[in-house]
């Protein structure tokens, strides 16, 4: 039974004036890979350092396996950090920094050997023990960042964007590699970051916050095929987001046409935002299609073409293996699938 | 090259100013007056290790030292106090803490003699209490007293600045791996400023161990320090030759104190005032 390590319970916090999270509610569950995910100044950060005992909410409390640990010292929490900007301590080298938690625990100084050692070797930085960190590059630094937390075996690891500072290969690697190590160890990840590729190839869990609520917790799956709001269908993956009409159960109107859709229980008429993915646009011959318009504009993306197609007043972004060529007349096919129905969000 | 050119002025400077006087410093310490004029001689820096001579600098350094300790004991809590996280009070008590810096240093010398004189405010305040009054000034208390007040600022300052550029985020990491204050302090914190505790304490050593005016004023005569003998050579005994001699002594030792004590300092970082 998936057991729950960590839970939110109604959450807020303030910093003078400025609402950084607002009544989170969060559970995180034993083993699994977490992610906080949303644009920049959501409060990803805030929720992190709540939960590592940085930052006391102004309400409601921090749950660590049943027991309230709110006002808990991080010192005190078996909880470990891995830092945006690494935070390696500069006056000590690599085996110094991985060895801290450990010396503080006052363990035995062989063991503590044997387990930088261990913990050196699955970070790939064998033999890295002596060595200065300000001779590290970047992501060598952030593997000891990691082993630093690591080597302590805490039951939750947080980390920060740890890998905002990579290029793009890098990360691409680290990516799979820390994904790995997760698996491997059986330790309760709680990531953050703003890039959705990383959120989706990474995690069990992926919560997508926005001005310090939570807008959806789900599944990478879930949350790109079924976004519950235009937010999150923007936010993760690329959308056209149009306005349109329930006109009844199954049966949407927008872009001046009617279509088929799979969604159901909305008011008859009932104003609507309508999400379709890129990717789920095909582009046919305008006689087989009810929306006809202009291509626009042609961009190679290496695996597939962008076009912008200019319909009337909507523009619509489509990705393609094929292409058609600027200023050809095309038709958009849309399946009842690839149609995603969310209600209209008053506020704002 | 343009950039050699701008800096002429400055190179003129160095020589007028620093260099050919060093040179004639240099070459009065080398040199004794003979009926016959001028002649090479080493006759000065024998005379420098005679007995009294020797114990005079012996003081010197064990003021300095004791100055430096007790400025370090103070400065160090003092610096951790002004980089703390109160940002409102901060300003209030750097500026409360440099303002006595802009008065003149012998002005507030002096002001510590009338504090300390026999019928001094101190004293006053003693009979004023009935108790006995205290010999206080003329003392090599008063005079550590006098270079602890006039150099304390050199030694806050430097640390002050190498705490505030430590990074927050490294506290807070050693705080994730199960550091308690005190073991932060330990681990990291003090570790870390010392670049600056060593400049600290070059920056009060040095000027603690050549000074003549403190231990003239506080210490009434008694207590001649290098400085001093520096001063008496080349003032009353009109023996530039002697004094040159200690002088460069004196520039040597420095010099190589700040060689070693800039080799704890690997990390080049430096107290923020060199
Ligand atoms: N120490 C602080 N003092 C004042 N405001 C803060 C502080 N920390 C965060 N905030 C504010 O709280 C909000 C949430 O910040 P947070 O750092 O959690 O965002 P984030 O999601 O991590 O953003 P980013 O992706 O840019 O790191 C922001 O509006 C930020 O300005
Ligand atoms: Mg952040």
């Amino acid at each position: 039974m998936a057991q729950n390590i960590i839970h939110l319970v109604n959450v807020s916090k303030n910093y003078n004036g400025t609402e950084a999270l607002r009544n989170i509610n969060l559970y995180i569950r034993k083993n699994e890979f977490l992610t906080l995910l949303g644009p920049s100044g959501c409060g990803k950060t805030t929720t992190l350092r709540i939960i590592g005992g940085f930052e006391e909410p102004d309400s409601g409390e921090v749950l660590f396996n049943g027991v309230n640990i709110t006002s808990v010292p991080p010192y005190k929490r078996k909880v470990n950090t891995v830092f945006q900007k690494y935070a390696l301590f500069p006056h000590l080298d690599v085996f110094e920094n991985i060895a801290f938690g450990l010396k503080i625990k006052k363990m035995d100084k062989k063991l503590i050997a044997e387990k930088v050692h261990n913990i050196l070797e699955l970070v790939n930085l064998s033999g890295y023990e002596r060595r200065e960190i300000d001779s590290l590059s970047g992501g060598q630094q952030q593997r000891v960042a990691i082993a630093r937390a690591l080597v302590n075996e805490p039951e939750v690891l947080l980390l920060d964007e740890p890998l905002g500072a990579l290029d793009l290969k890098l990360r691409q690697e680290m990516q799979i590699e820390l994904k790995n190590m997760q698996q491997r160890l059986g330790i309760t990840f709680v990531y953050v970051t703003h890039d959705q590729e990383e959120a989706l190839s990474m995690s069990d869990t992926i919560v997508v916050m926005k001005e310090g609520t939570i807008q959806q917790i789900g599944t990478p799956t879930d949350i790109y095929n079924e976004p519950k709001n235009p937010f999150v269908a923007d936010f993760i993956g690329e959308s056209n987001i149009v306005s349109g009409i329930m006109l009844r159960d199954y049966f949407v109107q927008f872009a001046g046409a009617t279509f088929d859709c799979v969604d159901r229980g909305f008011e008859e008429n009932e104003p609507v935002d309508v999400v379709i993915r890129p990717e789920d646009i095909q582009v046919v011959s305008p006689a087989e299609s009810k929306l006809q318009g202009e291509v626009i504009a042609v961009t190679f993306k290496g695996v597939h073409y962008e076009m912008i197609v200019q319909n009337n007043s909507t523009r619509w972004k489509i990705q393609s293996t094929s292409m058609a060529p600027v200023g050809s007349k095309v038709g958009l096919q849309i399946l009842p699938d690839a149609i995603h129905i969310m209600k209209r969000v008053t506020a704002k | 090259m343009k950039s050699k050119w701008l800096s002429f002025p400055y190179l003129v400077w160095m020589l007028i100013f620093i260099f050919i006087p060093l040179l004639l410093v240099l070459y009065f310490s080398l040199t004794i007056r003979t009926p016959d004029g001028l002649v090479f001689s080493f006759d000065n820096f024998r005379r420098f290790f005679e007995p009294i001579y020797l114990k005079v600098f012996l003081r010197s350094v064990y003021l300095a030292l004791i100055s430096t300790v007790i400025c370090l004991a103070l400065g160090y809590p003092m610096a951790m106090i002004l980089a703390g996280n109160n940002f409102k009070r901060k300003n209030v008590m750097v500026f409360l803490f440099v303002v006595p810096m802009w008065m003149n240093f012998l002005l507030r010398t002096y002001a510590w003699m009338t504090l300390l004189e026999r019928q001094g405010l101190l004293n006053t305040f003693l009979t004023f209490l009935g108790l006995p009054p205290l010999n206080l000034l003329y003392t090599q208390e008063a005079v550590v007293l006098g270079m602890v007040y006039n150099f304390l600022p050199f030694m806050v300052l430097p640390i002050y600045s190498v705490l505030r550029k430590i990074d927050r985020q490294l506290i807070e990491a050693a705080a994730d791996l199960g550091a308690d204050q005190m073991t932060i302090f330990r681990r990291v914190i003090f570790p870390l400023s010392l670049p600056g505790v060593m400049s600290g304490i070059t920056m009060v050593f040095m000027p603690a161990v050549t000074t003549f005016v403190i231990s003239r004023l506080l210490g009434g005569g008694q207590f001649t320090l290098i400085g001093n003998l520096i001063e008496q050579q080349f003032l009353f005994v009109g023996d530039w030759h002697f004094g040159s001699a200690i002088s460069m002594v004196m520039m040597v030792i420095i010099l190589l104190s700040m060689g070693v004590l800039s080799r704890y300092d690997k990390e080049h970082e430096g107290g923020g005032l060199w």
